[in-house]
């Protein structure tokens, strides 16, 4: 069974590692917010938002030209008509709600793509809380359109300056601020990370996914059960939500796709499997790209969502147990498969989705096995991304 | 006998702990620092064992750990520059390290060297109390190293209680909810919870961290507790100094007089 245990463990990852500054924090949030989701008022409110302003559920969509270039049945989890345009929103919602009921005042959050702090600033914005959303300075760069959209939704956006300023170090600043502002504020993490109860916490409230795929498939074609899915990982939110139902399925093959950058012993890479060992980051054990030393190395990849070190205990778990299948898609690789879901499909991708998309060409499947790919955010916010690399 | 437990036995007052970051601002000025704070009056030593995602410390901290680690310093390479130390240095020597770089090093060696060269005490900040008791607290105590833990205003009475159980060197107040050199000065509310933890009557010495600079913060700090520790502005006195010593004495000493 994969499962997160009391202590937080999937087999050997997850825990809360954190300063006792956090203490309290992640107490009152593991002490109660189990209590507070499974309320009758805490799902009223969530599925009610879900539906009217996230526009759920998301449809799932026969990809009839990609099946035929790739002689498979594929789908297209459509998390990417999201309001705000990814799977983001999901978890967002979830956590502004649980943060109010917890008679929090304040949000933070740290974002890579942009793609959580725009969901994060979003249901702030909805729910007239203050919002300040810690970013890296080199993806406040290369996402600027997502930086604007967060300041006409209200939102403060503070660069991190450290280290490689990508996610990695958002994510160090907002624990930090976390840290100064214990009482009266709620961080919102975005992806399958962090101390417990967070990985848990985030994938259930994406596991909404695949509880809609399971439904959906069986309307379609008359099984719940896809033969594989696929989904990108960067911390894994989006395909912790993919996968979420089918984890003790075993006939149901799990594929994720992390970001080889510009190529695996290419010093510039993000594939945390394949470079990492087991070790703590980020208040979670979990598998990391770190030196002999212990130090977190700096990722590399061209989408902003899966430049970073680590990934989701839940994730490390599958990896080590082998219930995953990994792969890691280059950067380049990753931008084709953006180029042809466009052109097959009339779909641009997110670049961390296009790497799930290529994830097709590195696996092997049967000709009529039944693929869901979840489609976790459009491209919109990469375009500046996709004029440079120019390749279309 | 735990150079902490004779500290604590024949002073209970205005205790001072320097933290200064293993190989800053040079890499081989981490045993010139430990000579010159000690020189200039200071009970404890506190190596901050640099790292790359340090997220209890603020910018000051975490900026030397950068250059600590750019300067190429490592567990490695803090273990062979202690190598000896104590043929100059007897006050008590705690080191401060988050937990990854200790568990790539692997705990157990890691205590060992740590007995070996002459290391009292530690700090893991990302180490948490049940962790410490299922996994690694019979390590600690094989070696002779005291555990440190750290306390909060935000942290529960029924909590600092368990904490004091489960350590025997002195506990660590962070004096208000702050990451380490995020405000200066000593507000009221910081008077209040200091004294809140004074009236529990707690078995360990307590030190004040975070927010402590000059005389008046250190005096004010040392009458609720045995005493206090100073990171952020000693790392920003050394940071540009042309005479490690010199500053180092002059420094202490102002925060010493009286």
């Amino acid at each position: 069974m994969i499962r997160v245990d009391e202590k937080g463990f999937y087999g050997k990852f997850g825990g809360a590692y954190i300063p006792e500054m956090l203490h309290p924090n992640i107490e009152e949030l593991r002490d109660n917010y189990e209590s507070i989701v499974a309320s009758e008022e805490f799902q009223q409110e969530f599925q009610l938002l879900l539906r009217d302003f996230v526009g759920r559920p998301t449809p799932l969509y026969f990809a009839s030209r990609l099946s035929e270039t790739f002689g498979a049945k594929i789908y297209l989890k459509r998390e990417d008509l999201c309001h705000t345009g990814a799977h983001k929103v999901n978890n967002t919602i979830g956590q502004i709600i649980l943060a109010k009921k917890l008679g929090k005042k304040r949000i933070i959050a740290e974002t890579g793509a942009g793609q959580h702090g725009v969901a994060t600033a979003t249901v702030c914005a909805l729910m007239g809380m203050d919002c300040t959303v810690y970013m890296g300075e080199l993806d406040i760069e290369r996402q600027r359109p997502n930086v604007e959209r967060m300041k006409i939704l209200g939102a403060k956006v503070v660069p991190a300056t450290s280290g490689s300023k990508t996610l990695k170090d958002a994510t160090n600043e907002a624990m930090r601020q976390w840290i100064n502002n214990p009482v009266d504020t709620h961080y919102i993490i975005g992806s399958v990370v962090g101390p417990h109860p967070y990985p848990e916490m985030v994938a259930r409230f994406q596991s909404v996914i695949s509880e809609e795929m399971k439904w959906q498939l069986k309307e379609k074609e008359g099984r719940e059960n896809p033969d594989l899915v696929i989904a990108c990982v960067g911390g894994g939110s989006n395909a912790a939500g993919a996968f979420y139902h089918y984890y003790n399925t075993p006939d149901v093959r799990l594929i994720a796709a992390e970001a080889a950058g510009l190529g695996i012993s290419s010093g510039k890479s993000a594939a945390t499997t394949v470079l990492g060992t087991p070790g703590i980051l980020h208040g979670s054990k979990t598998i990391l790209m770190q030196t002999e030393d212990g130090q977190v190395v700096e990722p590399h990849s061209i989408s902003a969502g899966l430049d970073y070190p680590g990934i989701g205990p839940v994730h490390a778990h599958l990896f080590d147990i082998g219930r995953g299948e990994f792969v890691a898609v280059e950067d380049e690789d990753a931008m084709k498969a953006g180029i042809l879901l466009s052109r097959t499909e009339g779909i641009i991708p997110a670049i961390e989705t296009a790497h799930a998309i290529h994830a097709l060409n590195m696996i092997e499947y049967r000709k009529d096995d039944v693929i869901v790919i979840n489609l976790s955010g459009r491209g919109d916010k990469d375009l500046e991304t996709y004029i440079k690399w120019g390749g279309y | 006998m735990n150079r902490i437990h004779y500290l604590f036995n024949n002073k209970q007052e205005r205790v001072l702990s320097i933290y200064f970051t293993a190989g800053f601002p040079h890499l081989d000025d981490t045993i010139p620092v430990m000579e010159a704070i000690q020189a200039g009056g200071a009970d404890i030593i506190e190596i901050g064992v640099p790292y790359s995602d340090p997220i209890a410390d603020g910018p000051t901290i975490q900026d030397s750990n950068k250059i600590a680690l750019e300067n190429g310093m490592s567990m490695k390479k803090l273990f062979e520059q202690l190598k000896g130390f104590r043929a100059k240095i007897h006050i008590p020597v705690v080191l401060m390290g988050y937990l990854n770089p200790i568990i790539q090093f692997g705990m157990e060696d890691f205590c060992k060297k740590c007995k070996e060269v002459g290391i009292d005490g530690l700090i893991v900040p990302d180490l948490p109390m049940q962790q410490y008791l299922d996994e690694f607290k019979s390590l600690f105590e094989e070696y002779g190293l005291v555990n440190t833990f750290l306390i909060s205003p935000q942290t529960s009475e029924k909590r600092i209680r368990e904490i004091d159980e489960n350590t025997d060197g002195f506990i660590y107040m962070v004096s208000s909810h702050s990451i380490t050199g995020a405000k200066s000065g000593i507000s009221k509310e910081q008077i209040t919870y200091f004294k809140r933890v004074q009236d529990m009557n707690l078995k360990n010495p307590r030190l004040i961290g975070f927010g402590i600079s000059d005389a008046e913060t250190f005096t004010t700090a040392s009458s609720y507790s045995h005493g206090a520790i100073i990171g952020s502005a000693f790392i920003k006195t050394v940071k540009d100094s042309k005479n490690l010593s010199e500053d180092i004495k002059n420094y202490l000493q102002s925060v010493l007089k009286n």
